[in-house]
């Protein structure tokens, strides 16, 4: 009787256990899934801010046709590659970061543009998308490694199999380098 | 690491625990010496904190809000603050934007409400606008969005309604005691008296006047912890703890303190409303730590983690141990590099001219002022109560409509 009481609790107990182990893998992936859709929104926010950027920069900037069209290309690439894993968007990600980036330090060179209201809103605007996209990608990545942390560690990653979770992968951007502007000083 | 800091959690609800001990001995003790039985100085004592509490909870945030005279802003009025407060959203993982309000202030400090973080508000004074650069501002809103992550608002409203009760019940009493003895003696007087009842006698009294005090250094030992991890998480959520240590040594080199702060909300700010230039505040009785202290241990940090934040505390603070435990700070694996300084940016951010500009304008707009721009230059700003439907420019003759 005494036997059969302390039998049912252990098993109740690992049920609980089991349960609660289960709830918090669900609730990390479902962070992992949040997180991805936050930089998702971010970085179609920054698709529909091109046009409107490149259109009111044109008109000031006649001799930099390249850097404009290198910015337009990055982003039809991004948009090209939208719907793939992680790995191959960041990279496309990464680059069309780099070709901004480089357009706004070249637009350092002209001062009407930097006179321009539209353009410093827009410019407000950019920045702050640019921020936005990498601390969503910096939630998302301390999600994921969280979650991988979950799944890969005693004793949940036995629940992990049990229930077929799988490894989330990392938003990396290998562009990193040339994501930071070229250092050039115009004073 | 999103989840909340667990050790440090506990040690913030033994010290709650502590307080509510220190109310129910008091209502105990004081139902003991002014109506003969503890129930009914507990029950009086428990009725008190109900009430407050639940004017707390669900009044709390409009209170001190409209105490502080802070208006609400949508993103047109104030398009970068707006962003701001979305980047750290984002950064610390929060579900809902908070609203944003703007307290017209010179002195600089900010404040978050809300009683959980899907009802939170982040309050920033004009003065703060105007004098901190965006990467600095980023700082300041991460500290208060992390102090709404935290949990620390509840947690404070909490313990200042505790600690409410308890100086409102002690100061009660005292005057009955003084004013109206002869409850006291009367009923000692029909008991038959003893040796019993003048212990009853020496605990209320030294209750009644050790109960606040103690509740209080309680509750500024609670704030001062929460004000580290505030910090350590800013730095966390903006990888860039420079920002926040030049924002707070901007703050502290400004000596107006704020006009409408007062005792109760001061913990709520991002450094004491009331300290005085060249106070040295590192003592019992502040809800802040020394600004200075808190500059030098984000200026220390290596990394963006809780780790690195915890040995930069040790370091600083010269004590073996760190502000959290070693299970907290290994939420985190492997190192958090810190970002860079965007220089190249910075060079095309609005100064300090341009954004005493702006803030005063989104005051004006906040007032219901109406702005015309004149296409000689002019800006004219027509009060809420101008009747005509036209203006005309002073210097060009122009005539806008309103």
């Amino acid at each position: 009787m005494v036997i059969g009481l302390v039998v049912l609790g252990i098993v109740l107990l690992l049920v609980l256990i089991l349960v609660g182990i289960y709830n918090s893998l669900v609730r990390a992936r479902n962070q992992v899934k949040n997180a991805w859709a936050q930089i998702d929104v971010q970085l179609k926010r920054r698709f529909d801010l091109i046009p409107n950027l490149v259109e009111t920069v044109k008109g000031y900037m006649k001799h930099e046709r390249e850097t404009l069209e290198a910015v337009t290309k990055a982003r039809n690439l991004a948009q090209q590659v939208a719907s793939s894993g992680a790995g191959e968007r960041a990279k496309a990600e990464g680059e069309l970061g780099a070709a901004l980036s480089r357009l706004i330090a070249v637009a350092e060179q002209y001062p009407d543009l930097k006179a321009n209201q539209n353009f410093l809103a827009l410019q407000e605007e950019l920045t702050s998308t640019e921020n936005k996209i990498s601390f969503s990608r910096q939630f998302y990545n301390d999600s994921v490694l969280k979650f991988n942390n979950q799944i890969q560690m005693f004793p949940s990653n036995m629940v992990a199999g049990m229930f077929g979770f799988t490894a989330a992968e990392f938003f990396e951007t290998k562009a990193e380098e040339e994501r930071r502007a070229p250092k050039v000083s115009f004073t | 690491m999103w989840e909340q800091v667990r050790s440090n959690r506990i040690r913030s609800v033994v010290l709650v625990i502590g307080m509510g001990a220190l109310l129910v001995a008091l209502g105990y003790f004081l139902g003991l010496y002014f109506f003969d039985s503890p129930t009914a100085g507990l029950a009086m004592a428990l009725l008190l904190w109900i009430i407050m509490s639940l004017v707390g909870y669900f009044q709390g945030d409009s209170i001190l809000l409209s105490m502080s005279g802070a208006r609400k802003i949508t993103r047109d009025d104030h398009p970068r603050l707006y962003n701001i407060v979305e980047e750290m959203k984002i950064a610390s993982g929060l579900e809902k934007m908070p609203d944003i309000y703007i307290v017209d202030d010179p002195a600089m400090n900010a404040f978050a409400t809300g009683r959980d973080p899907s009802k939170a508000s982040v309050a920033v004074t004009s003065g703060l606008l105007q004098k901190l650069n965006r990467d600095e501002l980023q700082g300041v809103v991460g500290h208060e969005l992390a102090h709404v992550n935290n949990r620390d608002v509840l947690l404070m409203a909490l313990c200042s309604v505790l600690l409410g009760t308890i100086v409102i019940l002690s100061w009660y009493a005292s005057r009955f005691m003084i004013f109206g003895g002869m409850g006291g003696s009367r009923r000692s007087s029909s008991s038959g008296g003893g040796s019993g009842q003048i212990i009853i006698i020496i605990v209320a009294i030294l209750l009644m006047i050790l109960a606040p005090i103690l509740a209080q250094l309680i509750y500024f030992a609670i704030s001062r912890r929460r004000e580290y991890l505030a910090d350590a998480s800013s730095a966390l959520y903006t990888r860039y703890p420079e920002g926040l240590a030049s924002a707070l040594e901007k703050i502290a080199a400004s000596a107006e303190g704020l006009r409408s702060a007062n005792k109760a909300t001061a913990p709520m700010y991002i450094c004491n409303p009331f300290r005085k230039k060249g106070m040295a505040a590192s003592d019992l009785t502040s809800t802040h730590p020394p600004i200075s202290e808190r500059v030098r241990i984000l200026r220390a940090m290596a990394g963006g983690s809780f780790a690195d934040y915890n040995r930069a505390y040790a370091e600083v603070r010269g004590s073996g141990s760190g502000l959290m435990s070693a299970a907290t700070v290994a939420t985190v694996v492997g190192a958090v590099s810190l970002r860079q300084a965007k220089s190249e940016k910075i060079a095309l951010e609005p100064d300090e001219v341009h954004r005493a500009r702006e803030t005063s304008s989104v005051m004006w707009n906040l007032h219901d002022y109406k702005t015309v721009s004149c296409d000689c230059g002019t800006v004219l700003r027509t009060p809420p109560r101008f009747k005509s439907d036209t203006v005309k420019c002073p210097h060009c003759g122009r005539v806008h409509s309103v």
